[in-house]
């Protein structure tokens, strides 16, 4: 019965425990002290060689962060953090500025090997075909590696580096844009944020150009207590164009990791960003113990006319999410969207959705949401849609289905809606429910298997936002739900 | 920052407490129903009246709203009771019921006690069944929201109200018209129980007529739905006032059971209208309607949650509102699915119409599910009247109030008349039409 062998063999590939990621690089790292003070972030932002002012900025948010208290509305349950528990700092001692792929340490490259980010690769194919290069920016910890098509960005006139360089080499452009969309004291993750960010990309796309390749960053989370805290900045200024992609996997570890990242976008007058994620940190093993704490504030800002911004995220890792990308649509005619599909499987609690806020005349939003969720787990949409008294015309559609596979999860919407504005037109539907008897009995009458067919059904049930994602991600987002999935029926 | 912090007391809260003070010796119960008064006062005192920080108030804030507390309402006479209650144009002259309620207390004279009981209705005094030992079970909180403001706010003062218990298989002929009636300006904090044996069938129609002047109305209803009875409660919350009006359902059904309500708002400057729905036995029905319309300064809140507690029930949500002025329209709706509630069927759907540049509305439609074998689903719309049904009309020469009036009424009516309770339809269309007359 090979058939049979092959399903065993399949299933036993994807089982939760044996996480595909889930493995620990032997790399010397250096630490800074344990616990959140004053000295650490002078260590810090030290040891990153930042300028004074950024050394004062940190320290304000820390002092504002001391006041904050942990907030508790989220429909998530998890131990309280200990923050003073973690290490702020960690770097692979190894690296000091390499100038080539061939100064990484091997092990490093390995690493990303196992991980499938053909960074080599990409070098090789770049002479091959130039219009599907992709740059990356890769982080190992905290500090960037490696980046490459630096130069040939330069000369589109893009920035693309790391924030920590952007502080030291464009202090104008951070100072004007760092904390102009996510403020410091936006809420208490971000302010946590504030203080201790740790490294994160930086992207200023011109007036009037149009990136000339997708821009994409790997993050990993690698040394054990080391909560990280990415910092991401994009500015798209007048007429300008850049579709930037985010994807995530984290090695297993049985001490829960907090990840707080903040990401900012700015969007000038007719600009356009498309952010995307796919996001496949350590869930935890089957029994929910260990697992990614992922803590994250996404927004983008419409501030220019006719501007666009677009998130497009795929969640099918950490044990407990927590995040909703948002656009503030200020300019006149301006636009936003939220496509997303977050899978929840064994323990995970996912607490996700989006904000339209509708500031301008004539905006507009878009949101697909498709919640999945199986085994143990708990998955809600939490969004808000609000048209402010100027905001004439604004219109929003919203859609967030939600499909349960098994009778011991659970999903739940919790839609804000309100509307300052008569000729505000907004729309909304959900649903929630199960894949029907039908569907499945339909299927398996066709010969496929139960897994099969359950695949099969929910990428139709996905199909809206897959086809949102960059080619790149979209392959890799469709088998990584399946994997997600697998194991949750039968 | 924390909603459980102490708080500053502002005036109306410190006048709560002074007319506990000095009303406390009248306010009639047991033992163990001054025990809860305390507690639930003890609520008011340490955490204030319900307030937007306070998820549930977050759209209607009560405290911010209720700048002082007037005394409860002083015991009223037979005559001036009477002059209020047939000067009163609820239903017209729907052939009906009526049971009266004055000032919090009931008023047998004036109710048609006698016919009721020979159809099988027994109609008495909800105060009287305070004095009993296990009186605690007459002031129950809402199993999903135990520790709301305005429900505690009503156990502390309750004066009483009326209990109406329908004997098992009678089916009412006439609707009842549950009158509550103000006879002298003063706050009101009122309870009534209106419970259906097996089988029994039943159209309540909720009434308040009078002028409270500032003191602020608090009625808590308690339906209790036996195994296959059938429940119908029309609530008119009309008329002009200054004070706010709290209303609060709390409706727990058997098996093979049927309700259905009607929350019709128009008019008051605050307008709380809350539904707790419990499903206690398999194979029920709830279909849930509000109809609010608000200008001028207006507040209407619609909020409902429903617990689907036992598999195999349906519930079915539809609210309709229509804003004017500066008015805010509130809708906050829940539907829960409690784990092995298989089989549940639940449908909420909100919709807004907003007439004027500055009225707002905040639509929260909820969804709750913890069993996988369900059908939900929600919608959610808001916007203003349709240009092209209006020019459309306007071309067929009907003047453009006149086809606003129409367009109103028909997106308003929906919810009337799949209500479907003809009594009522006719008469409160023609209120639909009145309200858009005077604004």
């Amino acid at each position: 019965m090979p058939a049979v062998q092959e399903t065993i063999d399949r299933v036993k590939a994807i089982d939760v425990d044996q996480y595909k990621y889930g493995f620990v690089t032997d790399i010397e790292s250096e630490k800074g002290a344990k616990g959140l003070s004053e000295e650490t972030i002078r260590f810090l932002s030290a040891k990153k060689n930042e300028p004074e002012w950024m050394t004062e900025w940190r320290l304000d948010a820390l002092r504002r962060f001391q006041q904050m208290e942990e907030p508790s509305w989220a429909r998530v349950s998890y131990p309280k953090i200990d923050f003073d528990d973690l290490y702020y700092w960690a770097a692979p001692k190894s690296v000091e500025g390499p100038k080539s792929l061939d100064e990484v340490d091997p092990e490093l490259l390995a690493t990303y090997e196992k991980l499938g980010i053909p960074l080599a690769e990409q070098e090789i194919l770049a002479g091959v075909e130039p219009k599907n290069r992709v740059a990356v920016d890769a982080v190992f910890d905290s500090v960037s590696v490696v980046t490459t098509f630096k130069e040939e960005l330069k000369k589109a006139g893009v920035i693309f580096c790391s924030i920590s360089e952007a502080v030291r080499e464009y202090p104008d452009l951070v100072k004007k844009y760092l904390g102009s969309v996510v403020p410091v004291t936006d809420n208490y993750y971000a302010t946590l944020n504030s203080a201790v960010f740790s490294d994160g990309s930086f992207v200023y796309v011109p007036e009037g150009v149009r990136c000339p390749m997708e821009l994409s960053t790997y993050f990993r989370i690698n040394e054990q207590n080391t909560g990280q805290f990415e910092r991401t900045l994009i500015i798209a200024d007048k007429g300008a164009y850049v579709s930037y992609l985010e994807g995530c996997t984290a090695p297993q570890r049985d001490e829960n990791q907090l990840h707080a990242a903040v990401v900012e976008l700015v969007a000038l007058d007719d600009a356009e960003i498309k952010y995307s994620t796919v996001q496949n940190w350590f869930p935890g093993d089957k029994n929910g113990k260990g697992g990614i704490y992922n803590f994250v504030t996404k927004r983008g800002d419409c501030r220019g006319r006719n501007s666009k911004i677009s998130w497009t995220q795929v969640e099918t890792g950490s044990a407990i999410t927590w995040k909703y990308p948002s656009c503030i649509l200020r300019g006149e005619n301006s636009r936003g969207e939220f496509y997303s599909i977050a899978v929840s499987n064994g323990y995970q609690q996912i607490d996700s959705g989006t904000k339209m806020i509708h500031l301008g005349k004539n905006t507009s939003s878009r949101v697909i949401s498709k919640g999945i969720s199986a085994g143990k787990s708990e998955n809600t949409y939490r969004g808000l849609i609000s048209a402010h008294r100027k905001a004439s015309n604004a219109r929003n559609f919203t859609q967030c289905d939600s499909l349960l596979i098994g009778q011991d999860c659970g999903a739940h919407t919790v839609p804000y809606i309100e509307s300052k504005n008569a000729s505000a037109q907004f729309e909304h539907e959900a649903t929630t429910s199960k894949i029907s008897d039908d569907q499945m009995f339909y299927c398996q009458q066709r010969g496929m298997s139960e897994e099969e067919a359950v695949a099969l059904i929910v990428n139709g049930f996905v199909k809206d936002v897959i086809q949102q994602l960059p080619m790149e991600f979209a392959v890799e987002a469709q088998k990584l739900i399946s994997i997600s999935l697998e194991g949750s029926v039968g | 920052m924390n909603a459980n912090a102490p708080i500053q007391k502002t005036q109306a809260e410190s006048d709560l407490l002074s007319r506990f003070e000095t009303t406390r010796a009248e306010l009639p119960g047991s033992v163990t129903v001054t025990a809860l008064r305390e507690a639930a006062l003890g609520q008011i005192r340490d955490r204030g009246l319900p307030h937007r920080r306070v998820e549930e108030y977050k759209y209607s804030d009560l405290r911010a709203f209720m700048k002082s507390a007037a005394p409860l309402a002083a015991a009223t006479d037979l005559a001036a009771t009477k002059a209020v209650v047939e000067s009163a144009e609820t239903f017209g002259d729907l052939d009906r019921y009526r049971v009266v309620v004055a000032n919090g207390v009931f008023q047998p004279e004036l109710s048609d006690v006698d016919q009721l009981l020979a159809e099988g209705v027994s109609v008495f005094s909800f105060a009287d069944t305070l004095d009993d030992a296990d009186a605690s079970q007459m002031l129950k909180t809402p199993k999903t929201g135990p520790e709301d403001g305005v429900v505690a706010l009503n156990t502390a003062f309750v004066r009483g109200g009326v209990v109406i218990a329908v004997k098992s298989g009678v089916e009412v002929s006439k609707p009842i018209e549950l009158v509550q009636v103000a006879t002298s300006a003063g706050a009101q904090a009122v309870r009534n129980a209106v419970t259906l044996g097996e089988g029994a069938k039943l159209h309540l129609l909720e009434t308040f007529v009078g002028d409270t002047g500032a003191g602020e109305l608090n009625t808590v209803f308690d339906y209790n739905v036996s195994d296959k009875a059938s429940l119908a409660a029309t609530r008119l919350m009309t008329g002009k006032t200054e004070a706010a009006r709290l209303f609060t359902s709390i409706a727990t059904l058997g098996a093979e059971a049927e309700f259905k309500s009607l929350g019709f708002i128009a008019g008051p400057r605050f307008t709380r209208n809350q539904q707790f729905v419990n499903f206690a036995g398999e194979n029920s029905e709830a279909n849930i309607y509000g109809v609010s319309m608000a200008g001028g300064e207006d507040l209407a809140d619609q909020t409902l949650i429903v617990d689907h507690a036992v598999p195999h029930c349906n519930s079915r949500e539809f609210f309709k509102t229509v804003l004017d002025g500066r008015a805010k329209g509130v809708y906050q709706g829940r539907i829960n699915v409690a784990p092995h509630a298989q089989k549940t069927d639940g449908e909420m759907m909100t919709q807004a119409l907003l007439l004027s540049e500055d009225a707002e509305m905040a639509n929260k439609p909820e969804l709750e599910i913890f069993a996988d074998d369900v059908i939900c689903a929600h919608g959610a719309t808001s916007g203003q009247i349709d240009e092209d049904l209006l020019f459309y009309l306007r071309a067929r020469g009907i003047p453009e109030d006149e086809a606003k009036t129409l367009l109103v009424l028909a997106f308003l009516s929906e919810a009337i008349e799949e209500y479907d309770e003809e009594d009522v339809t006719e008469g409160l269309e023609t209120r639909v039409r009145d309200w858009l007359a005077s604004h």
